[in-house]
């Protein structure tokens, strides 16, 4: 079964419940929602009217989703990173219509600077930051805990459990963030926004526009109007708490109360599939603590769990409280939540007993097969880093797909530290003095234009010894082959301007720049090393389509003339996934396949192979 | 015995009527990024929702396409609660890859779970790193019949090989979902609607097939367990005894850098003198390269295993 077109083909039709949407009833339509569509579904139903975004797993959906919605109703946008998508939606906030900025809890990080400031200024229109935390790492750097930032900022944290929650509770934070007179966290995790359920959808309330409201005191933070603010950010935590008294956004389920349980987010459905009978108390929302039910709950039973993913957020503030609760000793502080874990958990604690029945598959000795993910078959990547290998070079890497070359067989990135930090650290490396190798940063088209223009000005105006190597893939390849400003088509699909890099990087003073196809392995090999050789900084552009983004490009493949394959192993050092072993061997060592569904004609391997046995499928067998 | 679709003695399955009672039925669909895993659970989840069932579909997306793990949770009951399976639970593990079957067997309940699995194997480059003569990839070498010892109910069929025979490779997930019609109480032809809905025009007769076959071959399935497409070498080739040496006549050594850019092991070096040297013996697979590429002659292997004519 192949889709038609594209994975997205299918959800219109998973989306549309048939016998529903006909018939006499006007009951409100139900859809299977994944999560990330739930909150661009609320944000919508809210009366949103500006969304902006920086693509990031997993909260990239989110503003894909907001763009399916018409353009009469909401201005939405890719932004070049988390902090501009923060400042357009405080912007739109004090134009005074409700405003949605949609990051990953990393992308939070950038756009915190705005973020402590604008919580001291509160709102206009309604200001919600949607957050995806990635327990588990899925796909990011490290597994931060959004709750601690939004009390670090004193914003209310709201937490859905399912697809119906975090559309209510999206259409819900905006309401809060208006009638509190601040931004407000909307915390989805990994498991949340990429999970599908049911949720019954409404329809969308207009709000009208306030229009700017012209209060200096509180839009404009000088220090004079900052301590008059402050003081009313504490007043305003106080009345969350008043409201959280009576709100829904607390669910107290009366159970056995020989425990109780505490516990928030998706962790709330692996503590009802594995302990159904207990009394729970879910919180809707982490911070601020909803402290007179929380002391009610914790008085009505006789012991108190709390099941939380990550940190010990609301455990420590059951113990600043005075109240007995346990948690993180039987539940991990890192990594994802599942039901095992839950169940492990509570059987740590005594609550649950015995093993569960599994497979004894011991006996049969399976050994996971190792399978990391790996670069494209046709990847432009892999040259520049079999470059990097093949110069020998201290390379400082970068976020994206091309972090895949950290690992054998390319094995070429020496550093990798946040968006955009790869010049910056060539920088300190060059000016620490210690290295010998010749100092590289790689980095992607749109990482460089999220956070890589600043480190560039610095390398030219502090005359570092550096070469930066700019992979132009023209997309935003590892979060799904979202547009940029590099690319020139907006998130809606309009054409705008397109950055030239050439134009952009000379601007910067950069005077040694060189553009090389990224398929040529001899032109790319000779510019590498111009660059190196070049004193001060060198910037050489890779310039190659992703092979996935925004079009599958596929070529005629190629295939191995199996009698002149000596089995070198040269061409499986690109880690090419349409590159496998035959059965066939010479000396003992495997020969070579190529797998010609996948092979996409980039002819790197025909570029390196010794023995030149690599050819074209002949025109009659393709 | 022609037909591709061989495979070993079906054992007890349990039916699990949807609605049947509180307990959630639950399946779990494995494969490889970009053989349609996504796909697969999304019909399924469709389908119960059609019957108003409550359904949850839980998947990691960002490394999917990337040839790495992928993995598909579907839930579907009267209540439905964690949008994961618990392991030890799973009513159904259906696998598009023998070796991610493998790996994700633990989560099937043991004791009336069905495991549907495609014997295709993809091994990925990573699996392709033992280059030294008589090395073998990185890939279980487990057989089917092994499994059925622990687990005699397994569907092992080669779907891919049945979908390639019909015309299509990319219909062996349809052969495999007509497999699962068979461990579900759906009706077939809510399957077969749903499919045609989701899958380009001009294949829905090909798919349409396949689903059939898929179904029919777990309905009636042969009684012989399929070939695993991968078989390890002949023993003469396992029990090769290595030797080889690098002999470098450092007089000849120009220091022109072929023989480093070259060796694919990366095991050559050029010294403070500007002559090669091997830096790692151990890792040297005796490929010849530098040898037939030294334009010197500076290098000689001695090997011991003798040269093929």
């Amino acid at each position: 079964m192949e889709p038609n077109h594209s994975n997205q083909a299918v959800a219109p039709v998973l989306n549309s419940v048939p016998g529903q949407s006909d018939g006499a009833q006007s009951s409100p339509e139900t859809l299977a929602l994944m999560g990330n569509d739930a909150i661009a579904r609320g944000a919508w139903e809210a009366g949103v009217q500006v969304a902006a975004a920086y693509p990031g797993t997993p909260s990239t959906e989110i503003l894909e989703a907001i763009a399916r919605y018409p353009a009469d109703d909401i201005q939405a946008q890719w932004s070049p990173n988390e902090k501009v998508a923060c400042d357009v939606a405080i912007g739109a906030s004090f134009g005074g219509v409700r405003a949605l900025v949609a990051m990953k809890h990393v992308g939070l990080n950038v756009a915190s600077d705005s973020l402590m400031s604008q919580t001291y200024i509160g709102v206009n229109g309604g200001l919600v930051l949607a957050v995806c935390d990635d327990p588990g790492m899925h796909s990011s750097q490290n597994e931060q805990d959004t709750r601690l930032v939004g009390r670090f900022a004193q914003v209310p944290v709201l937490e859905p459990a399912d697809a119906q929650e975090a559309l209510d509770f999206t259409r819900l934070a905006f309401d809060l963030s208006e009638q509190f007179d601040s931004p407000v966290i909307l915390r989805s995790t990994t498991r949340l926004s990429h999970c599908r359920s049911l949720a019954k959808v409404g329809q969308r309330r207009e709000k009208e526009s306030l229009g700017f409201r012209d209060d200096p005191v509180k839009n404009v933070m000088l220090p004079g109007h900052a301590r008059q603010r402050h003081p009313k950010l504490l007043e305003r935590e106080g009345s969350v708490q008043d409201y959280l008294r009576n709100s829904d956004l607390i669910r107290w389920e009366t159970g056995d109360t020989s425990v109780g349980v505490i516990t928030l987010g998706p962790a709330y459905s692996y503590v009802k599939e594995v302990l159904p009978e207990v009394s729970v108390l879910k919180l809707g929302m982490s911070f601020p603590l909803a402290e007179e039910t929380v002391r009610a709950f914790c008085d009505s039973v006789e012991r108190v769990i709390v099941v939380e993913e990550l940190e010990p957020f609301i455990e420590h503030e059951l113990h600043a409280l005075g109240i007995e609760a346990q948690g993180k000793a039987f539940f991990p502080r890192v990594g994802e939540f599942s039901p095992e874990v839950v169940r492990d958990g509570f059987r740590a604690a005594g609550i649950l007993p015995g093993p569960v029945l599994m497979l004894d598959t011991t006996e049969l000795d399976i050994e996971p097969l190792v399978r990391p993910p790996v670069l494209c078959a046709g990847c432009p990547h892999i040259t520049t880093y079999m470059a990097m290998r093949a110069l020998d070079a201290r390379v400082s890497g970068d976020i994206g797909c091309y972090t895949l070359a950290a690992v054998e067989p390319l094995k070429a990135i020496d550093t990798c530290v946040s968006m955009g930090s790869s010049i910056g650290v060539a920088i300190g490396l060059a000016k620490a003095g210690t290295e010998t190798k010749p100092i590289v940063a790689t980095i992607g088209d749109s990482t460089f234009l999220h956070a890589g223009i600043p480190p560039l000005i610095d390398a030219v105006y502090n005359q570092a010894d550096i070469t930066v190597l700019l992979l132009d893939n023209q997309t935003i390849a590892m979060t799904g082959g979202q547009d940029h400003p590099g690319t020139g088509v907006t998130l809606r699909g309009d054409k705008t301007h397109r950055i030239d890099f050439e134009e952009l990087i000379r601007s910067l003073g950069v005077t040694w720049l060189k553009t090389v196809d990224s398929y040529d392995v001899g032109a790319l090999y000779q510019a590498c090393r111009d660059a190196i050789e070049h004193r001060g900084v060198s910037v050489v552009i890779s310039n190659r389509p992703c092979v996935l983004d925004p079009v599958k490009i596929k070529g005629p493949a190629f295939q191995v003339q199996a009698e002149g394959c000596t089995a070198c192993q040269t061409c499986m050092n690109l880690g090419c996934p349409a590159l496998t072993w035959s059965e066939a061997r010479y000396e003992g060592r495997c020969k070579i396949t190529i797998d010609q569904a996948l092979c996409m004609g980039c002819t790197l391997c025909v570029q390196i192979c010794p023995s030149d046995c690599i050819q074209t499928v002949a025109p009659e067998a393709r | 015995m022609n037909s591709p679709l061989q495979s070993t003695v079906v054992a007890e399955r349990r039916h699990s009527a949807p609605g049947e009672s509180t307990a959630a039925t639950n399946v779990l669909v494995v494969g490889v990024g970009g053989q349609g895993v996504i796909m697969i659970s999304k019909v399924i989840a469709l389908l119960c929702q059609q019957h108003r069932l409550q359904v949850k579909q839980s998947e990691v997306h960002g490394m999917a396409k990337r040839g790495g793990v992928v993995f598909s949770h579907v839930r579907f009951g009267e209540q439905v609660y964690s949008p994961t399976i618990p392991a030890g639970e799973a009513d159904v593990v259906l696998a598009l890859e023998w070796a991610e079957g493998l790996r994700w067997l633990k989560y099937l309940n043991p004791e009336t779970g069905t495991f549907i699995v495609d014997t295709q194997q993809i091994v990925p480059p990573f699996a392709c790193r033992n280059r030294k003569p008589g090395g073998l990839p990185g890939y279980d070498q487990l057989t089917v019949d092994q499994i059925r010892t622990r687990l005699p109910g397994i569907l092992a069929l080669d779907a891919s090989g049945a979908a390639t025979e019909l015309g299509n490779p990319k219909a062996a997930n349809t052969v495999l979902l007509g497999a699962l019609s068979t461990a579900l109480e759906f009706p077939a032809e809510g399957w077969q609607e749903l499919i045609a809905g989701a899958v380009p025009a001009r294949t829905v007769e090909i798919n349409r097939q396949a689903f059939n076959m898929g179904r029919e071959w777990a309905l009636h399935p042969p009684t012989e367990a399929p070939r695993l497409d991968k078989s390890p070498p002949p023993a003469s080739v396992q029990t090769l005894e290595r030797s080889v040496h690098l002999e470098i006549t450092d007089a000849w050594c120009k220091g022109c850098d072929i023989c480093v850019k070259t060796c694919p092991e990366r095991c050559l070096v050029l010294n403070a003198h500007q002559v090669v040297e091997i830096t790692d013996p151990g890792a040297c697979t005796g490929c010849r390269m530098c040898e037939w590429l030294c334009p010197d002659f500076a290098i000689r292997l001695h090997s011991s295993i003798p040269e093929p004519e």
